[in-house]
C-alpha cells in the first residue's frame, strides 16, 4: 500500500474510534432526561463519563487535526462546504463542556435545568449532524471544480442524509444505554438495560434500511463488488449488531458495550471502504471529488505524520484503557459525595 | 459587511476569549502542582487545602479553556480554507501532533484527577497534575511553532501550487517560534501569579484564613517575580527578532513614518495613518528605537513609508496595544519587586494588598494586548510576506459567518459571565 492509502485508512480508523469512544457520551446525553428521573439518577450518569468525555472528545480534535495535516484540501473543503451544520456541533460541545463542569457549582433548580438541556442539546446535535454529515460525504457533494459547495444546510438535510443521522443517533443511543448499564446499580441500570433492547430494534431496523438505501443513494458498493472479500467488513458488522443484542438478553453489559463498539467501528468503515479512494466525493462531476490521491500532503509530511502517529496513539491508546480500567467499576453513592464530582 | 471582515472579527473573538483562559491554565497547573507535592511530601494538611482550593478554581477556568479551544482548530477549515488548503502541508501537521502529542495527554489525565482522588495513590495523584501542567506547556509548544511559522515562515518550498514541508527541524526550531514560546509561558506563569496574589490579598485584607493565604501570596510572589523579569528581559530578544523578520510590524509598534538612524522612542503619540506622520509625539527619546531594536543606539530603522500602503499593518492600533503591554509589564515588574520586600509583613499592609487585588485583571489586559500586537501588526499577512490574509478566506456566504459570528458572541457572552460569576464566587467562599 502506498503512503496516501495508508493515511486514508487511518484518517477512516480515527473518525471511527472518535465515534467508538464520543459516541456513548452523546448517547447518554440524548437519554439524560429519559433516564435520569431523579437528580440522582442525572448525577450518577454525568459521573458515570465524567473522568471519560475529554479524553474521548481529543479523538475528535485528532481527527480534525489528522484531516488537516494528512488531506489539507479535504479539511479546507470539508470543514467550509458543511459551514453550519459543523458550527451547529460546536457550539453544542462548547456548552455539553461547560455544563458537565457548571451544573453542580451553584445549588439551584433553574440553574441546574439549563445546564441538564445544555446536556441533551450537547448529545443530540452532535450525535445527529455528524450522522447527517458523514451520509453526505457517502453520496457526494455538490461540490464544483474549486471546492465550492453549490448547496447549503439544508441540502445536506436529504432523506439519506437525515437517514445517517437517524442511524448515527440510534448506534450511539444504544453505545449510551450499554455505558449506563455497566457503571450503575439497581434501577438506573435495569432501565438503561430495557432502553438499550428497545433501541436495538430501531437500530437494526434503521441499519438495515441503510445498507439498503446505500445501494440506491451512493456508489459505496461498486468497491465491494470489485473486491467481493471486503463484503466481509459488512458480515462482522452485522453479526457484531447481533451479538449487541444476544448480550443485552444475557445481561452482560460489558460484552453488550464492546459489541456496540464493534458495531460503530464497523458502520464507519463500511462507508470509508467503499468511499476509497474518494474521501470526498463531488456529485456534481466525478472529476472535481478529493480523493487520497489528488488532495494529499506532501511525501515528506505523510511520512513524519505517520511516524507520530505510529508512536503516539498507542500511547495515548495504552493510559486511556489505563484510565478506563480505573473508572469501569460502578459508580456509587459515596463517588457523588466528592466536592469534585459532578 | 463582507465574509473577510466578518471572519477575521470571528476569529480575533475566538482567539481572544479562548486565550482569557490559556494562560490561568498553564501557570495555575504548575502553581496546584506544586502544592500538592508539598502535600504528600510533608503530609501536611494546609497543602491539601491549597491543592483543593486552587484547583477548584483552576478547573472551572480549565473547562472555559478546553471548549473554547476546540472551536479554533477548524475555524482554520470553516473560514480560512484557502489558508488551510495552501498551508495545510505544513501549519496542519503541526496541530495534528499538538492534539497527538499533548492535548490527548492534558484532557485524560484531568479527569483522572477530578474524579481518582480515591481511585490512584497521593504520589500518583500529584503526578497526575504534574502531567498536566507539562501536557499544558507541551500544546503551547505546539501552538506556537504554528504560530511562529505564519509570523516568520522557514522549511518551506512553494510546490504544487501550495507550501510544502522541505525541512521539518527548520520550522520546530525555528527561532521567533522558540522567543514566541517563552513570552508566552512566561505571561501566562505572571498571570497566574497575580490571579494569586491577587485573591490571596482579598482575604487577607478581610484578616480570615491568613496561613493559608500568606502562604499561597508568597507562592505566587516568588513565581511573579521570577517571571516578570524573566518576561522583559526575553521580551527584549524578542523585539531584536521582529525587528530582523517583521520591520513593517516594529515600525507599526512604535509609529515610525522615515527610515532613520539614530531613531528615537516615543513614549506617546497619535498616529495619522492617512497622512503617514504622528500627530502629536510626546516624551520622544533619540536613538532608543535603534538601540531597542538592533541594540545599537545609532542603527538604522525602517520606516512604515518604506512598505508599501498595503503591506502595512493598522498602525494606531499595534501602537497602542504594544504601549499598553509594555506599560503594564513594568508596572508588574515593580509590583513584585515591591511585594518581595513586604513579603513578611503582608497583613500590615492593607493598601498593597488593596493593589494587588485591583491589579488581577492587569495581566489579562497585557496579555490580550500582546497577541493583538502579534497578530493585528502582522496584518495585511496571515503567513508573513507569503499568504495575505484577504486571499485566505473561505468562500462560504456571508450570512453564514454573519451567523456564527452571533452565535459566537452570544454564547461566549454567556460564558464569560458565567464563568467570571463561579471563579469570584468560589474565590470568595474560601477553602473549605
Amino acid at each position: 500500500m502506498d503512503l496516501q492509502a495508508i493515511w486514508f485508512f487511518l484518517w477512516g480508523l480515527l473518525w471511527a474510534v472518535f465515534f467508538m469512544t464520543d459516541g456513548f457520551d452523546f448517547g447518554i446525553g440524548v437519554l439524560y432526561p429519559f433516564l435520569g428521573k431523579s437528580d440522582t439518577d442525572k448525577r450518577l450518569m454525568i459521573n458515570s463519563i465524567g473522568p471519560l468525555w475529554d479524553g474521548n472528545e481529543v479523538w475528535l480534535i485528532t481527527a480534525g487535526g489528522v484531516t488537516f495535516a494528512a488531506f489539507p484540501t479535504v479539511y479546507a473543503v470539508m470543514f467550509s462546504s458543511m459551514y453550519s451544520a459543523l458550527m451547529l456541533i460546536l457550539f453544542a460541545l462548547i456548552l455539553r463542556g461547560v455544563a458537565f463542569e457548571f451544573r453542580r457549582k451553584v445549588d439551584n433548580d433553574t440553574w441546574k435545568k439549563i445546564w441538564d438541556i445544555c446536556i441533551f442539546i450537547g448529545g443530540l446535535v452532535p450525535a445527529v449532524l455528524f450522522g447527517v454529515a458523514f451520509a453526505n460525504i457517502f453520496q457526494g457533494i455538490p461540490i464544483d471544480g474549486n471546492g465550492v459547495n453549490q448547496g447549503n444546510l439544508f441540502s445536506l438535510l436529504n432523506p439519506y442524509g437525515l437517514l445517517g443521522g437517524v442511524l448515527f443517533l440510534l448506534l450511539f443511543l444504544v453505545h449510551g444505554a450499554l455505558w449506563i448499564a455497566i457503571r450503575t446499580e439497581g434501577d438506573l441500570n435495569e432501565r438503561a438495560g430495557l432502553a438499550a433492547n428497545k433501541l436495538w430494534y430501531w437500530l437494526a431496523a434503521a441499519a438495515v434500511i441503510f445498507l439498503v438505501s446505500s445501494k440506491f443513494a451512493t456508489k459505496l458498493y461498486d468497491n465491494y463488488i470489485a473486491h467481493p472479500a471486503l463484503f466481509l467488513v459488512i458480515l462482522i458488522t452485522v453479526l457484531a449488531l447481533f451479538a449487541t443484542k444476544f448480550f443485552i438478553l444475557k445481561k452482560t453489559w460489558l460484552k453488550a458495550w464492546f459489541a456496540s463498539a464493534l458495531t460503530i467501528v464497523g458502520s464507519t468503515f463500511f462507508g470509508v471502504i467503499g468511499l476509497y479512494p474518494n474521501l470526498f466525493p463531488s456529485s456534481l462531476d466525478p472529476a472535481f471529488s478529493l480523493t487520497a490521491q489528488n488532495a494529499s500532503s506532501s511525501p515528506l509530511t505523510l511520512k513524519i505524520m505517520l511516524g507520530v502517529v505510529v508512536v503516539f496513539i498507542p500511547i495515548v491508546i495504552g493510559y486511556q484503557i489505563w484510565i478506563y480500567t480505573i473508572f469501569s467499576s460502578k459508580v456509587t453513592e459515596e463517588d457523588l459525595s466528592y466536592d469534585e464530582a459532578y | 459587511m463582507d465574509v473577510l471582515l466578518l471572519s477575521r472579527l470571528q476569529f480575533a473573538a475566538a482567539t481572544m476569549f479562548h486565550f482569557l483562559f490559556v494562560p490561568l491554565t498553564l501557570g495555575l497547573s504548575v502553581l496546584v502542582a506544586i502544592m500538592e507535592t508539598k502535600y504528600v511530601k510533608t503530609g501536611d494538611e494546609i497543602y491539601l487545602k491549597m491543592t483543593k482550593f486552587w484547583g477548584k478554581l483552576f478547573l472551572i477556568n480549565f473547562a472555559l479553556g478546553v471548549v473554547t479551544g476546540i472551536t479554533l482548530e477548524f475555524q482554520f477549515g470553516t473560514n480560512w480554507s484557502r489558508y488551510s488548503a495552501y498551508v495545510g502541508d505544513i501549519f496542519g501537521s503541526l496541530l495534528a501532533i499538538e492534539a497527538t502529542v499533548a492535548f490527548f495527554l492534558e484532557s485524560s489525565l484531568i479527569g483522572l484527577w477530578i474524579f481518582g482522588w480515591n481511585k490512584i495513590s497521593k504520589k500518583a495523584h500529584a503526578i497526575c497534575m504534574w502531567l498536566v501542567a507539562v501536557a499544558g506547556t507541551l500544546s503551547g509548544v505546539w501552538i506556537l511553532i504554528a504560530n511562529g511559522w505564519m509570523q516568520h515562515p522557514v522549511g518551506y518550498a512553494i510546490r504544487n501550487g501550495r507550501a510544502e514541508l522541505v525541512d521539518f527541524a527548520a520550522v520546530v526550531f525555528n527561532k521567533f517560534a522558540i522567543l514566541e514560546f517563552f513570552h508566552t509561558v512566561s505571561g501566562a506563569y505572571v498571570l497566574s501569579a497575580f490571579f494569586v496574589m491577587g485573591i490571596s490579598a482579598y482575604h487577607l485584607l478581610k484578616k480570615q484564613h491568613i496561613e493559608f493565604f500568606t502562604k499561597s501570596f508568597q507562592m505566587g510572589l516568588i513565581f511573579g517575580l521570577i517571571f516578570s523579569i524573566f518576561i522583559a528581559v526575553e521580551g527584549d530578544m524578542h523585539g531584536v527578532h521582529v525587528t530582523e523578520t517583521q520591520p513593517a510590524k516594529l515600525a507599526a509598534m512604535e509609529a515610525h513614518w522615515e527610515t532613520t538612524t539614530r531613531a528615537p522612542l516615543h513614549l506617546f503619540a497619535i498616529p495619522d495613518e492617512e497622512n503617514e506622520r504622528n500627530i502629536i509625539e510626546i516624551g520622544s527619546i533619540p536613538g532608543l528605537l535603534s538601540f531597542l531594536g538592533h541594540h545599537d543606539f545609532n542603527a538604522e530603522v525602517r520606516g512604515l513609508k518604506d512598505f508599501p500602503k498595503d503591506e502595512r499593518p493598522p498602525v494606531f492600533l499595534t501602537f497602542v496595544a504594544f504601549r499598553t503591554m509594555v506599560g503594564i509589564g513594568t508596572l508588574l515588574v515593580i509590583l513584585t519587586v515591591v511585594g518581595f520586600f513586604l513579603r513578611k509583613r503582608l497583613v500590615e499592609s492593607p493598601i498593597y494588598l488593596k493593589i494587588m487585588l485591583f491589579a488581577i485583571p492587569l495581566p489579562y489586559i497585557a496579555i490580550e494586548a500582546g497577541w493583538i500586537v502579534a497578530e493585528v501588526g502582522r496584518q495585511p499577512w496571515i503567513v508573513y510576506g507569503l499568504m495575505k490574509t484577504s486571499d485566505a478566506v473561505s468562500p462560504v456566504a456571508c450570512t453564514q459567518v454573519l451567523f456564527s459570528l452571533i452565535g459566537f458572541i452570544l454564547i461566549y457572552g454567556l460564558l464569560g459571565a458565567v464563568g467570571f460569576y463561579l471563579i469570584a464566587k468560589n474565590a470568595r467562599k474560601g477553602p473549605v
